[in-house]
C-alpha cells in the first residue's frame, strides 16, 4: 500500500486514537507527583522531604517489598527468556529443517497456548504442580521447609512453557528464507557440523532469535494470570505485586513504580532499535 | 597416483517424493574423470547431473554404488573431510563475512596459521584479479566479482577436484563468455580437475576437454566435443547438442559402415552407422542443418529435390526449410558469406539439395 | 555415535524437538489431562478434590443444580462472558481499522514510527495500565474532572459519570489492553496489498468509497481475522480487568474460575468451567480458521 491523498475523518479518528493510547499513561505520570497520598485526585505537585517532587520515587526506593518483586520480575524474565529463546530455537530448527514421526503433533501442541485462554493454561499447571508436590512431599516424607512448594522455580518453568511457541513462532519465519548453500558451502570448506552451526547458521539466524527473546522477555515482564497461579510466597512479582496493592490503597508509589517501568522500558526498547538500525 | 580424479562406479541415487514414493535421480551411473581434465556434465533440467556432483561433493549419499576420489573410496564421508571443493551456482558467499573472511573461511578450518592466511587470501583475490577486496562485503560486488570470490574461496584451498554447479548461470550473456574464457584459462593455470554442470551446451562445448551427456538420470554419451557433436550416440545427444533433422526410415542394405535407407516417398539416402543393422529396421538418419548444401553437387551421395518453404535470416546465417517428397521437412544452414549477402532461394522456389554419406547419421534409439 | 547421529536426520530433529516435547508435554499436556480429570470429580468438606466420575459440574454450569431444580446463575456469567468478549472485539475492530488503515497510507519512512507508537503502551505493564483507567473513570476522576470543568466553564451545572465500577469500565479497559493486538495484523495484511490493485480499480472505474469495499476490505480481511482470534482468545479468559475495573461485581468466566481456585476452595467446579471456556474458545477459532484461514498474520504480528 503506498501513501496517497487521505480523508482528514481517517486522520482525525486515527489522532483520537493514539490520544485513547497515550491518555492513561499521561496520566500514570502526571499523578506520580501528586501530593495527595490517596491518589484520588490531583491536588498539586508534591515537595517533601529530600527527595522534593521526587518524593513518592524515594519512598519507592526504600519499600523493600517493591524492591523484592522487582528482583522476582527480573530473575524470573532473565532466566526464562534464556532457556525459553534456547529451546524454542532448537525447536524451530526441527520444524523448519527435519522430519520426524511427531513432527505435526508437535506443531499443533506448540499453536495452542496461543489459541487457549492463558487461565485455562494456569489453572492446569496449579492442579498439575499441587498434586505433584502432594504426591512427592507424601512420597518422600518431606515436611516443614523440606517440602516442595509452588515459588520462583514453578514460575519460571511455567514462564518458559508459554514463551517457547512465541520463540519458535519468530525463529521459523526467519529461518524460512534461509539460504541451504550457505551451510553446504561452510562444510564443503572444511567446517563439520558444529562448527558450521556456530560461524554461519547461528550469526544468520541470530536477529531472529534476538526478537523473540525480547518477546519472550516482554511476555514475561507483563505476565499476571500464569505468574498468579503458579507463584508462592516469597516470588511475587511486580505485576503480582501492583495488584494486591489495588485491593487495598494505592498510594501514588505506584506511579512512581509505573513511570519507571515504562521509562525502563522505553530506553531498553530505544538502544534496541538503535542496534537493530545500526547492522 | 590413481589414475582418475574421480570414478563414479554405477551410483544410483533415489530421493523420498512428495507423497511417499521413491524417485530416482540417477541411475546406475558410471564415470571417470581423469586427472587434470575440465569434464562436463551436460543435460537438461532434472536429468541427475547436479545430484551427480552434489554425490561426489558429499552432500548427498549415493543409495546405491561407490563414489571414489584419486582412487580412495567416500563411502560416508562427510564433505568437510573431502578433498574436493564446490562453487555453488548462487555463490553462497557468507553474508555476514567480509571479502577477505570468505575467503579465509575454509583455511582456518585446516587450522593453517595466520600469516600464512593472509597471504594466501591475498594471493587467491589477485588470481581471481580482485586484488585489495578483502574488507567489501559480498553484498555491494556485482554477480561476476561474488562469482570469482566464490572460485577464489574454493581454490585458495588447493582442493584435488574443484566442482562447479551451473556457476555462470546468474550471469548475463556478455559476461557469461568473458567468464567461460577465463576459467578454461584458469583451470589450464592451476591444472587442477574441474568438474563442470551446465544445461548450456555452448559452455560445455566451448569450455570442457570432456562432455558426459546426461538425460533422465543416465549418463547417455562421454566424449569430446567433436565425438558428441560429430558421432552422437543417439537421438537425444544428437538433438540436445546443437539442431539435427531426422529422417525417417527402413533400412535397406548395409555395408560396413555405409548403409542405405529407404524414406517415405520413395527416396534412398545414403547414411553412416557404427552398429550393425538388420534389413527393415526402422531408423532415424540425423543430419545437421549445416551439412546441407542448397545447391546440388554433382558427386554428393544424397541429392533429393525440393520446395522452400520457410526462410528465416539470423544474420551470420540463414535457415531454409525444404520439403522434400513424402512430406518430410530437412533445415538447411547456409552461411551470409557473400558480399551481397542475398538470400539463395525464396519460398515457393524449386531446389536440390545434397549431403554427404558422412554428414548422415543412422540412429536407432 | 557421530557418525550414528550424522546419517539419521530424524533422531536430529527428534533431539532438537525433545526439550520443546518435555515442555509441551509436562506443562501444557499433562496439566490439561489433569484438568479434565478433575472436572468430573468433587469437592471434599475441607476444600480438597475427591476423584470420581460425575457430570454433576458440568450439569451446574448449565444450570442444572443436584436437586434437579434450574438456576441460570452460571450461565448468565458463561453469556456476559461472551456478550462482552463479542462486544470488545467489535470496537476494537471498529479502532483498530482506522488507525491501521491510517498507518499503511502513510509515507513508508514514517510508518515504522507510528506503528512503534502502537506498540509503546504495550510495554508498560498490563495490570498498571488497567490502574491507570480507575483514575480516569472513577467518579472523582481525570475524565469528570475535565468534562466538570469544561462544563464549568460554559455555566452549565455537570452531574459526574458514575463508570467505576461498571460493566462499561471493563468494556473500555478491554479495548484498551488489546487494541494494539488488532491494529499490527490488520496493518500487516494492508501493507500488503499491491498498489496496483488501486490503480486497476481506479481504471475500471470504481470511485474511493467502491474500492474500498471492493478491493481493500475482502484484501484486508486475513489481518481482521488474526486480530479477532488474539483478542477474542485473551478477552474471554481474563479475570483482571473485571476484578479491578468491575468491581468485583462484573463476574466473568474468568472470575468464576479463579474464584473457585483460591476463595470457593471447589477447584473441581473451577476445573470443568475451565474446560468448558476452552472448548468454546476453541469452537469460535475453529470456526475462524476452518472459515478464513490464518497463521501467517499472527506470527507477522
Amino acid at each position: 500500500m503506498s501513501s496517497t491523498k487521505r480523508s482528514p475523518w481517517i486522520t482525525l479518528s486515527a489522532l483520537l486514537i493514539y490520544f485513547f493510547l497515550y491518555a492513561p499513561i499521561v496520566v500514570l505520570i502526571v499523578f506520580a507527583f501528586n501530593s495527595s497520598k490517596t491518589n484520588i485526585v490531583f491536588e498539586g505537585v508534591v515537595n517533601q522531604g529530600a527527595c522534593g517532587p521526587f518524593y513518592w520515587f524515594c519512598k519507592l526506593f526504600s519499600n523493600d517489598d517493591v524492591l523484592d518483586a522487582a528482583k522476582n520480575t527480573l530473575t524470573i524474565a532473565f532466566i526464562s527468556t534464556i532457556v525459553s529463546a534456547i529451546i524454542g530455537t532448537m525447536a524451530a530448527l526441527a520444524l523448519q529443517r527435519y522430519d520426524f514421526p511427531v513432527k505435526r503433533a508437535s506443531e499443533a501442541a506448540l499453536y495452542i497456548p496461543i489459541v487457549i485462554p492463558e487461565i485455562v493454561m494456569g489453572i492446569g499447571i496449579l492442579v498439575f504442580f499441587s498434586a505433584l508436590f502432594t504426591w512427592f512431599n507424601s512420597t518422600f516424607g518431606l515436611v516443614g521447609d523440606g517440602r516442595l512448594a509452588m515459588g520462583l522455580g514453578t514460575v519460571i518453568v511455567s514462564h518458559i512453557a508459554f514463551s517457547i511457541p512465541f520463540v519458535t513462532l519468530v525463529v521459523r519465519a526467519r529461518l524460512h528464507g534461509f539460504d541451504k548453500s550457505l551451510e553446504e558451502a561452510a562444510m564443503d570448506l572444511g567446517a563439520n557440523e558444529f562448527t558450521t552451526f556456530r560461524r554461519v547458521t547461528f550469526p544468520l539466524i541470530a536477529p531472529g532469535v534476538l526478537s523473540g527473546a525480547l518477546l519472550a522477555f516482554t511476555l514475561s515482564l507483563d505476565d499476571f494470570i500464569i505468574t498468579f497461579f503458579t507463584t508462592g510466597p516469597g516470588s511475587t512479582t511486580l505485576p503480582i505485586y501492583v495488584y494486591g496493592l489495588l485491593r487495598r490503597i494505592v498510594t501514588p508509589e505506584v506511579n512512581a513504580l509505573s513511570t519507571i517501568w515504562i521509562l525502563t522500558v522505553l530506553i531498553v526498547v530505544f538502544i534496541s532499535q538503535r542496534l537493530e538500525a545500526r547492522r | 597416483m590413481a589414475e582418475y580424479a574421480v570414478e563414479l562406479r554405477d551410483i544410483s541415487k533415489r530421493f523420498p517424493g512428495p507423497s511417499g514414493e521413491l524417485v530416482t535421480a540417477v541411475r546406475n551411473v558410471t564415470m571417470q574423470i581423469r586427472d587434470g581434465e575440465f569434464f562436463s556434465m551436460l543435460g537438461p533440467s532434472g536429468c541427475g547431473k547436479t545430484t551427480s556432483l552434489r554425490m561426489i561433493a558429499g552432500f548427498e549419499l549415493p543409495t546405491e554404488g561407490e563414489v571414489y576420489i584419486h582412487g580412495k573410496p567416500m563411502g560416508k564421508t562427510p564433505p568437510f573431510q573431502r578433498p574436493v571443493n564446490t562453487v555453488f551456482q548462487n555463490y553462497a558467499l557468507f553474508p555476514h563475512m567480509t571479502i577477505g573472511e570468505n575467503v579465509a573461511f575454509g583455511l582456518q578450518m585446516d587450522g593453517v596459521p595466520k600469516s600464512e592466511i593472509m597471504a594466501r587470501v591475498k594471493q587467491a583475490l589477485e588470481m581471481v584479479r580482485l586484488p585489495g577486496y578483502e574488507k567489501r562485503r559480498a553484498r555491494q560486488l556485482s554477480g561476476g566479482q561474488q562469482q570469482r570470490v566464490a572460485l577464489a574461496r574454493s581454490l585458495v584451498k588447493r582442493p584435488e577436484v574443484l566442482l562447479l554447479d551451473e556457476p555462470l548461470g546468474a550471469l548475463d550473456l556478455k559476461l557469461r563468455k568473458d567468464m567461460q574464457l577465463e576459467l578454461k584459462k584458469l583451470q589450464r593455470e592451476v591444472g587442477i580437475t574441474f568438474i563442470y554442470v551446465t544445461h548450456d551446451q555452448e559452455e560445455a562445448l566451448t569450455m570442457s576437454d570432456r562432455i558426459a551427456v546426461m538425460s533422465g538420470g543416465v549418463t547417455l554419451q562421454v566424449g569430446n566435443a567433436n565425438e558428441i557433436y560429430e558421432r552422437p550416440n543417439c537421438k537425444f545427444v544428437a538433438d540436445f547438442i546443437g539442431e539435427t533433422n531426422f529422417l525417417q526410415g527402413k533400412v535397406t542394405e548395409q555395408n560396413g559402415k555405409a548403409v542405405t535407407l529407404a524414406l517415405a516417398g520413395g527416396l534412398t539416402v545414403h547414411a553412416e552407422a557404427e552398429q550393425s543393422l538388420a534389413n527393415g529396421t526402422e531408423a532415424s538418419v540425423a543430419v545437421r542443418p549445416e551439412k546441407v548444401n542448397l545447391t546440388g553437387h554433382a558427386g554428393a551421395a544424397n541429392q533429393f529435390t525440393g520446395r522452400i518453404v520457410s526462410v528465416v535470416y539470423i544474420g551470420t546465417d540463414t535457415y531454409y526449410g525444404v520439403r522434400l517428397p513424402g512430406d518430410q521437412l530437412l533445415r538447411a544452414r547456409e552461411q551470409n558469406d557473400r558480399p551481397d549477402s542475398r538470400p539463395m532461394a525464396a519460398e515457393g522456389d524449386e531446389v536440390t539439395i545434397s549431403f554427404s554419406t558422412q554428414a548422415a547419421r543412422v540412429l536407432t534409439e | 555415535m557421530i557418525q550414528t547421529l550424522r546419517e539419521n536426520k530424524k533422531l536430529q530433529g527428534l533431539l532438537l524437538i525433545l526439550p520443546t516435547l518435555l515442555w509441551m508435554f509436562g506443562l501444557l499436556i499433562i496439566p490439561l489431562i489433569l484438568t479434565f480429570v478433575t472436572s468430573f470429580g468433587g469437592r471434599s468438606a475441607d476444600g480438597n478434590v475427591i476423584y470420581r466420575f460425575s457430570l454433576n459440574n458440568y450439569l451446574r454450569l448449565i444450570g442444572l443444580t443436584p436437586e434437579g431444580g434450574f438456576d441460570p446463575l452460571y450461565l448468565q456469567i458463561i453469556w456476559r462472558s461472551l456478550t462482552l468478549a463479542f462486544q470488545t472485539t467489535i470496537l476494537v475492530i471498529l479502532m483498530a481499522y482506522p488507525l491501521a488503515y491510517f498507518i499503511a497510507r502513510a509515507p513508508a519512512k514514517r510508518r515504522n514510527t507510528l506503528l512503534f507508537l502502537v506498540l509503546v503502551p504495550l510495554w508498560t505493564n498490563f495490570v498498571i495500565r488497567i490502574y491507570a483507567w480507575i483514575m480516569i473513570l472513577r467518579t472523582q476522576g481525570v475524565l469528570n474532572s475535565v468534562i466538570g470543568w469544561l462544563v464549568g466553564l460554559a455555566g452549565g451545572h455537570f452531574q459526574p459519570f458514575e463508570l467505576y465500577p461498571s460493566q462499561s469500565a471493563v468494556l473500555i479497559g478491554m479495548v484498551y489492553e488489546f487494541l494494539p493486538f488488532m491494529i499490527l495484523p490488520i496493518y500487516t495484511s494492508l501493507e500488503k496489498i499491491d498498489n496496483s490493485l488501486f490503480e486497476a480499480a481506479a481504471d475500471l472505474g470504481a470511485n474511493a468509497l467502491r474500492t474500498f469495499w471492493r478491493v481493500t476490505l475482502p484484501l484486508s480481511m486475513p489481518g481482521v481475522v488474526a486480530g479477532t482470534i488474539l483478542v477474542f482468545v485473551p478477552v474471554i479468559g481474563t479475570f483482571i480487568v473485571s476484578d479491578i475495573l468491575g468491581g468485583r461485581q462484573v463476574i466473568l468466566v474468568g472470575n468464576l474460575i479463579q474464584r473457585q481456585f483460591l476463595d470457593a476452595r471447589d477447584p473441581a467446579f473451577g476445573s470443568a468451567a475451565s474446560i468448558f471456556l476452552m472448548l468454546m474458545t476453541l469452537i469460535v477459532t475453529l470456526y475462524y480458521t476452518r472459515r478464513f484461514g490464518f497463521g501467517e498474520e499472527i506470527a507477522a504480528a
